[in-house]
């Protein structure tokens, strides 16, 4: 049974297909549109084609250790690592940035005003997160360790919005060491597929 | 000692940590972070948690932060020892990733404000917000109502065993159910027996006897 993922157009269904590329795995993708999905609003749409995006790549990590990149790591120390950066992205980067997704992409296509204070406050816990991974990134090459794993894997479809549509590139390129490491992620063979593919929408 | 532990006797994630450590039967060294006194501002603190919050943990030369990736690090590290916290099979383990995940993204913002107001305020001598606490607990009351049915077919919520997914829960457990909150709990038996079940551990036990 091949492995359907839904949504393609969005970034957390993106995060998932990153990591099935960067393993090998065959999917098919099932196209939703958040704007006219089913009976719910833009907001619950999103949340649930995001539901649980870190639990699923950590899943196909694991069962397909043996194909792909390692994501995972070569040591269970290292793995410790991986996760403790798995968790900050999820409660120090995702955050402030899904709301600027929110405020500046998704609003004014449903017509609700956004918030420049929000904005503001959401922009500058970014950029404090931004300042401890430029410290980090000035001793290790990915966040985690020397090697890409899925730790940085899961930073590249949100960060993306950054240096595209949000106009907010500066926040990575101002930090000379999360530029170096943008520039490598991103430029991934894996990534550039899903660019071709599954195109941003906004 | 090889393990120890960086943090603060009325911290959650503190909390989450210590249990952890206490289901592998694991010693660990217990370091007080003085809140207070900002030690958790300072470079020295700094080194171990670039984001100054608590707990900072140390195995041998390993250093981790994030409560739930040092638990995660912890039940794969020390699998073969006291409790399992994470299932050898590859598709359980992941459908208890999915109810962790569950945990940290929807289920700790609404418990940890509530924590929040009727826990830690009090005992620092600030005023509870009332209108705070009556928007949480909705919140609340809508993630326990995807627990409920969960709950009624599977023993624990990641599956049959309890697992990292249920341990995630203990700390904010201890405030809400001593809080008019614990009502909402109360309200919906499978949660209510699950709740009891958990707390009845002896590994949470002993971290409450040590607080």
């Amino acid at each position: 049974m091949v492995v359907k993922v839904y949504g393609p157009d969005y970034a957390c269904p993106k995060r998932v297909i990153l990591c099935l590329i960067e393993k090998e795995i065959d999917y098919e993708t099932v196209d939703v549109d958040l704007l006219k999905g089913e009976h719910l609003s833009p907001q619950a749409m999103i949340l649930k084609l995001c539901a649980e995006s870190r639990a699923i790549i950590r899943y196909y990590a694991e069962k397909y250790r043996s194909q792909g990149s390692e994501l995972l790591g070569k040591t269970i120390e290292e793995r410790g690592l991986i996760e403790q950066w798995l968790d900050v992205e999820a409660h120090n980067f995702q955050p402030p940035l899904y709301d600027l997704v929110y405020q500046l992409l998704i609003n004014p296509k449903t017509g609700v005003a956004s918030d420049p204070k929000r904005i503001q406050e959401d922009e500058e816990k970014l950029a404090k997160t931004l300042d401890v991974y430029e410290k980090r990134l000035s001793v290790s090459k990915y966040l985690a360790s020397d090697t890409f794993s899925l730790a940085d894997l899961s930073h590249i479809p949100f960060s993306n919005y950054l240096v595209t549509t949000l106009k907010k590139g500066y926040l990575i390129r101002d930090r000379k060491n999360v530029s170096r490491w943008w520039d490598d992620i991103s430029s991934r063979p894996s990534w550039k597929k899903v660019l071709e593919l599954h195109p941003p929408v906004f | 000692m090889t393990i120890k532990v960086h943090g603060s006797v009325f911290s959650t994630a503190t909390l989450r940590v210590r249990v952890c450590l206490n289901e592998k039967s694991l010693d660990y060294e217990f370091i007080h972070v003085d809140l207070r006194s900002g030690h958790h501002k300072q470079d020295s603190f700094l080194s171990l948690n670039p984001f100054g919050q608590i707990p900072a943990f140390q195995d041998g030369d390993l250093n981790l932060f994030e409560s739930r990736a040092i638990t995660r690090y912890i039940a794969h590290s020390y699998a073969g020892k006291g409790a399992p916290l994470v299932s050898s099979d590859a598709k359980k383990a992941a459908v208890e990733g999915v109810w962790a995940e569950v945990e940290a993204q929807r289920y700790e913002p609404p418990a940890a404000k509530l924590t929040w107001e009727l826990g830690i305020k009090p005992i620092l001598g600030m005023a509870t917000d009332d209108d705070v606490v009556k928007a949480q607990e909705t919140e609340l009351e809508k993630v326990l109502d995807v627990y409920e049915p969960r709950l009624a077919h599977s023993k624990y919520l990641g599956g049959d065993a309890f697992s990292l997914a249920d341990l995630h829960h203990l700390p904010t457990l201890k405030y809400l159910m001593a809080s008019p909150v614990k009502a909402v709990f109360e309200a919906r038996p499978h949660v209510a027996a699950w709740v009891a079940e958990i707390m009845a551990r002896p590994s949470w036990q002993k971290v409450l006897a040590e607080c």
